[in-house]
């Protein structure tokens, strides 16, 4: 194969994208393109990765306009006449180059209660869990979540409203709430029900579009729309 | 800069939103314009006839068919989201639904050229 080289732009904030030429490869994923350039080009240029295998969740940017898990996406896939555009993720804060501050992100998760809520100690029995029930199915469909915050950055309603929770948080609201080992279910429903909680969606879909796990967030938000409607015309249980 | 954020609602769902929004305040703008004219009716009815009038001529008539377009979309946009969010059906069921709705579509559109 002859060398082939990418034109590479990345944004590091400034006016204009930083443009590199990278060395073209059959197999090749946007990660390995911008640890490329920090290695042989520019040491300076800051992102982040940790797993390389799309379990951790930590390399998401902006990939030609679409927020993508870069250690999982081939350049094949995305290159455009031999040109590939690379930011940090959207609707974060950006710390340099292509590093998002995730706080908002994880501060959100806490805020939709997402976290676990239980009443039981370790002398009582392990509590059974029967992965027939609906209620399971429904929680495991959305547990395989690697916190990537693709869909934080495609979504146009967190984009527009800072206080809205967003997919990820609210998706961990949606499975707790159908967790039968969870015990905080009026406490994540006060805590999605309010200013920035589930009804804020416009179920645009780009989070579902989106998930590198091929998640559906926009359908655990309407889960539970429903169920805070159900708790408001039953007075709040 | 950000490059960014243009690409990414280029997806089916995201232009079945914009589509039921803009259609929504398409409407929005028409509505009070259409009451306006309905009252000429008892305020006006000389006027009313004159707009009548105009109301024949083609362009209007196209610009007519623009306002059924909006109406229908708004609606089919509307119960599309009420299913969406109120209804829990698996994807199969989903498919099942738009197949209905475009079958029972596709023999109301030929009764009604039968009946044309």
């Amino acid at each position: 194969m002859a060398t082939k080289t990418l034109k590479v732009s990345i944004d590091r904030g400034a006016s204009d994208p930083d443009i590199f030429d990278v060395p073209a490869h059959d197999n090749q994923t946007v990660l390995d393109v911008v640890s490329w350039v920090q290695q042989n080009t520019d040491p300076t240029l800051s992102y982040r990765f940790a797993c390389r295998v799309g379990m951790c969740g930590s390399c998401a940017m902006m990939v030609n306009g679409v927020p993508r898990w870069t250690c999982r996406t081939h350049v094949s896939k995305v290159v455009r006449d031999g040109a590939v555009s690379i930011a940090p993720l959207r609707n974060l804060p950006v710390v340099k180059d292509l590093v998002v501050d995730m706080d908002p992100f994880f501060d959100k998760w806490v805020g939709a209660e997402g976290v676990h809520h239980g009443t039981l100690t370790r002398d009582d029995p392990i509590a059974t869990v029967d992965e027939t029930s609906p209620a399971r199915v429904e929680a495991n469909a959305g547990i395989e979540c690697i916190n990537c915050s693709v869909c934080y950055a495609a979504c146009d309603t967190v984009a527009g409203n800072p206080d809205y929770l967003g997919p990820a948080a609210l998706q961990r609201a949606w499975t707790l709430l159908n967790d039968a080992k969870d015990e905080g279910r009026l406490a994540i429903l006060d805590a999605i029900s309010g200013t920035g909680g589930c009804h804020n969606c416009h179920s645009m879909g780009s989070c579902t579009t989106y998930c590198p796990n091929e998640l559906d967030p926009m359908s655990a938000i309407a889960g539970l729309k429903r169920e805070t409607a159900k708790s408001f015309f039953r007075r709040g249980r | 800069m950000r490059v960014a954020d243009i690409t990414s609602r280029a997806h089916p769902l995201w232009l079945a939103y914009i589509l039921h929004r803009m259609s929504g305040l398409g409407l929005a703008l028409f509505l009070p314009f259409h009451f306006w004219i309905l009252s000429l009716a008892l305020t006006d009815s000389a006027r009313l006839d004159g707009f009548l009038a105009f109301a024949e001529i083609g362009a209007v008539k196209l610009a007519e068919f623009g306002l059924v377009f909006l109406l229908a979309v708004h609606m089919f946009g509307g119960l599309r989201l009420m299913a969406l969010e109120w209804l829990p059906w698996t994807p199969p069921q989903k498919t099942l639904a738009a197949g209905a709705t475009a079958v029972s579509f596709l023999i109301a559109t030929l009764f009604l050229m039968q009946a044309v």
